[in-house]
């Protein structure tokens, strides 16, 4: 009997190409192919007017093929030179602006590609780049939220006060019931910009294929289908004649979900006029400074408590920096403004952002996409009521948890997919009690003052979160049983290292009883599955996990009926195991599922062993024609899974940090996380999803930040100077334990886990070094010197 | 203006390959481009990654900072020359598989080259030598946790 794969620790498939150095990642398409390169010259300004654009050196360049500048894109589409699409619109969003593919009359950040050079390989794209001569007459540049703000100099002249949108939503009265209540706080607090920095970079491949009329793209994307739109529509290109591959990605966490970049519509454009396979592959200074960043926030709190902590009024005024355009509209904001509220019943709750224009890279969602902003928000606030009143503050959240008896729970907002903010399950007091105990919370002061004794400060952080995963609104899957036994599975949205090959292997050879090593999934090719959204959102597992699912047990219906009439059975009485299909309790009357493929499809061929096998059954009325009205040939199976709304996710994060008194380095000494995303279907990947998240987390809370001067020059785009972590960065080992609280919304009772990990950081960091040090830390991410500075004022 | 080309042999995983290359052609694209042993990624082009670290005589070495003439009368090994002679993985690729070392997997044939160099000098690494092992090498995926157990577990295989 085949043992569930479903929960298993099953060791994942795509490692034996991937260890082998057989990836194929984008710049590794058509490399045995003459492919052309290119460069792109970016905007050395944040702000300024294009004067001349002279290109006259260029053109006689040996090994340059063209050399592309807004003035040429009409040539191709009038679309072409219209503005990129601003994906996600928003009525709050009255001031949406979207940049140029290449830019037009205007340059807002430096980085904005200007010219467009295709060239025999990318060391002569880039001489080609360095003999343009652009003529700039220079704006003033905004830089940062307060500049943004005061709005003295705007970043687009049709944009008063820079603001992109405003955007309120509240439940009952917040500021009359803060007015009420016994005790108000008010707190002040910052996020700093960092970015995903996926070790690869963005790229882009394409072919026009003159036979077939056709374009193919590869691209490293979170969706390939919104790319083949998007290919598509600017290129005057019916949808039928796109075809979007998206090859293995090194990494996505979020800006590989924007699309189209404007590279990945001059790619195609440039291959479509050239009529050869061109090629861009971004260096790490071009990510930095032209792909996109996140957490940018000001944040004015206002909170109404009675004496048990318990919150009255919650009232939330934030400001959000999105950069010089809204391609990904308000999303990120959004997401802030609901999730903010976490595992917690705020009684009243108004929350007012604006969305403000500064010159800088444009912000769209970075693995969190607004949450680690809301909770950071909000976990600071329940510190700060456990301080006022000297409670302890794990007695505060508890005091203001949702309980396990009130879910459904209607939050009463409008979450990011426009549905009600209803959350589906969970349980945080028992997640609350798990945490406490891994991280030993309670015996901490004991800790605290034996450390103390010795002359060290030590100090302890938690953070509760609840993350909306698998928003829809749909996935599907194509389930295929060849005539081998082999099992093709096909899902459209694409994958970025998260083991889909894998856990969804795992789910169909449960459902349709399959060997696991028998089952083959594609993932992000339009050509195998043209509707799909994308991987985003902590949605793959949930989304095309459960079309998977879906689509599987499909096959297995056809399989069943077809097995039963071969062999004179009962559909009732039939089980599959391992491929073969036989009469529960009979294993000697059986036929394997390559030989029901066969029988599926009335071909009257012999291409095989298999065919020949199947001439010993027969199937199908000879009175009838030899496809019924209501069937088609094949063994296949295929479905869409669109659920009605998000599932919600929830987890606990715990942090023991030690301060040096003289240096004020910060030292992990100790990390745990609850953590509770329903049914698991691979523990060992949901927790490598999580040590990924962690780590990210603490480069934002501690090293990451985007350092752009005040002329919007980004200081530190290196890796020199961005401070990822290093191994040496990252606690020596993370202490996980899980939760399952099933979700009732999907037939396999998961919720989605990509994107917890980095959620609490900010929050769990800033709570610990404020408990090591008793300062109020209320600006994130926090270096040593900034701690050492915030001592000098303290003291 | 005409470039200047020179020939240029390179020895890669024990294979012997003319070029006719540029001077400021990178080992990293020679490699990738010319070469075709696509394994070795690049990451940032200054050095700080360490995704494109191949064997250079056995030295971890960032092959986006040496040119391929440079390369020349040297022995290089990249990703592609860490499995056995038998096709089967070699151990620290085992480790990483057994371990989940890996998840989008841009980082990883970086990761495998230097610890194979660290785990020649160093075949019994303690923890603390484990994470110094790989301290050189940023991973934007897998928080290090597994790659540190796959470091351990590739010493109990080798």
């Amino acid at each position: 009997m085949t043992t569930k794969l479903m929960g298993q620790k099953v060791q994942r498939v795509e490692d034996q190409r991937l260890l082998r150095g057989l990836g194929r990642y984008v710049d590794d398409v058509a490399v045995e192919q003459d492919v052309l390169h290119c460069a792109v010259l970016r905007s050395p300004h944040a702000h300024a007017r294009i004067v001349d654009i002279d290109v006259e050196a260029v053109l006689d360049v040996e090994g340059v093929h063209a050399v592309f500048t807004w003035e040429d894109l009409a040539s191709c589409t009038p679309q072409m030179a219209e503005p990129l699409p601003l994906l996600i619109p928003h009525p709050a969003l009255t001031h949406g602006r979207t940049q140029y593919a290449l830019a037009k009359d205007e340059v807002n950040y430096v980085g904005e590609a200007i010219v467009f050079v295709v060239a025999d390989d990318r060391y002569v794209a880039e001489d080609a780049v360095g003999r343009i001569r652009v003529d700039y007459e220079l704006l003033p540049p905004v830089v940062g939220i307060d500049a943004a703000r005061a709005a003295r100099t705007l970043v687009h002249e049709d944009v008063p006060g820079n603001v992109g949108a405003r955007l309120e939503q509240h439940v009952g009265d917040a500021p009359a019931a803060i007015a009420r209540a016994p005790h108000r706080l008010e707190l002040d607090l910052t996020v700093e910009r960092s970015a995903c920095m996926p070790l690869e970079g963005r790229g882009t491949v394409a072919r026009w294929d003159p036979d077939l009329n056709r374009l193919q793209v590869w691209t490293s994307t979170q969706s390939s289908t919104g790319v083949r739109a998007a290919v598509a529509v600017k290129m005057g290109l019916d949808l039928g004649q796109v075809d979007v591959i998206t090859p293995d990605v090194g990494g996505g966490f979020g800006v590989k979900i924007n699309h189209p970049w404007p590279e990945e519509l001059l790619v195609p454009m440039a291959a479509k006029a050239l009529g050869r396979t061109v090629k861009f592959t971004e260096d790490r200074r071009e990510h930095f400074i032209s792909a996109a960043h996140e957490r940018g926030q000001v944040q004015h709190i206002e909170v109404g408590f009675d004496d048990d902590g318990r919150l009255l009024g919650l009232d939330v005024e934030f400001w959000h920096d999105h950069g010089a355009y809204t391609p990904y509209g308000l999303i990120v904001p959004i997401i802030t403004s609901t999730q903010l509220l976490g595992p917690y019943k705020p009684q009243n709750y108004r929350v007012v952002f604006e969305s403000i224009y500064t010159n800088t890279v444009m912000v769209t969602p970075y693995r969190g996409a607004g949450r680690p902003q809301g909770c950071y928000a909000m976990e600071r606030t329940m510190d700060a009521i456990a301080a006022y009143l000297g409670k302890d503050r794990t007695e505060v959240r508890a005091a203001n948890f949702i309980q396990p008896d009130e879910f459904p729970f209607d939050q009463g907002l409008i979450f990011q997919d426009g549905r009600e903010l209803e959350y589906d399950s969970g349980d945080y007091p028992a997640m609350l009690e798990k945490i406490k105990a891994l991280v030993g919370w309670d015996e901490f002061p004991a800790f605290q003052a034996e450390m103390a004794a010795l002359g060290r400060r030590v100090g302890i952080g938690l953070a509760c979160y609840v993350e909306g995963t698998g928003v829809g609104p749909y996935e599907g899957a194509h389930v295929h049983v060849e005539t081998s036994g082999k099992v093709k599975v096909a899902t459209g949205l694409t994958t970025q290292g998260q083991g889909h090959a894998t856990v969804f292997a795992q789910l169909v050879a449960d459902e349709l009883g399959v060997k696991f090593e028998d089952v083959e999934v594609v993932t992000g090719d339009t050509r195998r599955m043209p509707y799909a959204v994308g991987t985003f959102a902590s949605r793959a597992a949930v989304m095309s996990g459960s079309a998977i699912h879906l689509a599987a047990k499909r096959a297995k219906e056809k399989a069943l009926k077809i097995a039963a009439e071969a062999l004179e059975a009962d559909e009732k009485d039939l089980q599959i195991v391992d491929g073969v299909v036989s009469v529960k309790g009979s294993p000697g009357t059986s036929i394997d599922l390559g030989t029901v493929s066969v029988l599926s499809n009335p071909l009257r061929y012999a291409f095989d062993e298999a065919s020949k096998a199947a001439t010993q059954f027969s199937v199908g009325d000879p009175g009838k024609p030899p496809v019924p009205e209501d069937d088609e040939p094949g063994l296949e199976g295929k479905d869409f899974y669109s659920p009605e709304r998000a599932t919600f996710a929830s987890g606990m994060h715990a942090v023991i940090v030690e301060t040096d008194p003289e240096t004020a380095e910060i030292t992990i000494l100790k990390y745990a996380v609850v953590h509770d995303c329903g049914h698991l279907i691979n523990p060992m990947i949901v927790e490598g999803q999580i040590h990924g998240g962690v780590a990210q987390g603490v480069g934002g809370a501690l090293y990451e930040r985007m350092a752009y001067d005040e002329s919007g020059q980004l200081l530190n785009a290196s890796f020199m100077d961005f401070l990822m972590p290093y191994v040496t960065e990252v606690p020596d080992g993370i202490d996980i334990d899980h939760l399952e609280t099933p979700s009732p919304l999907n037939p396999l009772g998961i919720k989605g886990a990509g994107e917890a990990g980095v959620i609490p950081s900010a929050a769990v960091f800033a709570a610990a070094i404020e408990d090591a040090e008793g300062i109020v830390i209320t600006a994130m991410p926090i270096s040593p010197s900034e701690l050492y500075a915030l001592r000098l004022e303290n003291s | 203006m005409t470039e200047e080309l020179h020939d240029v042999r390179l020895t890669v995983n024990g294979h012997t390959h003319e070029i006719r290359v540029p001077a400021r052609r990178l080992l990293s694209d020679a490699l990738r481009h010319d070469l075709r042993l696509t394994g070795t990624h690049v990451g940032c082009e200054h050095g700080v990654c360490g995704a494109c670290t191949v064997l250079v005589d056995g030295a971890p070495t960032r092959a986006c900072l040496m040119f391929a003439v440079s390369a020349v009368d040297t022995e290089i090994t990249t990703v592609e020359g860490l499995t056995n002679p038998d096709g089967s993985l070699g151990p620290v690729q085992q480790a990483f598989k057994e371990c989940h070392g890996l998840q989008c997997g841009f980082c990883t044939p970086g990761f495998l080259t230097t610890i194979t160099a660290g785990l020649r000098d160093n075949p019994t690494p303690t923890h603390e030598e484990a994470r110094d092992m790989i301290a050189g090498n940023l991973c934007r995926c897998t928080g290090y946790q597994n790659i540190v157990k796959a470091v351990e577990r590739a010493a109990e295989l080798s």
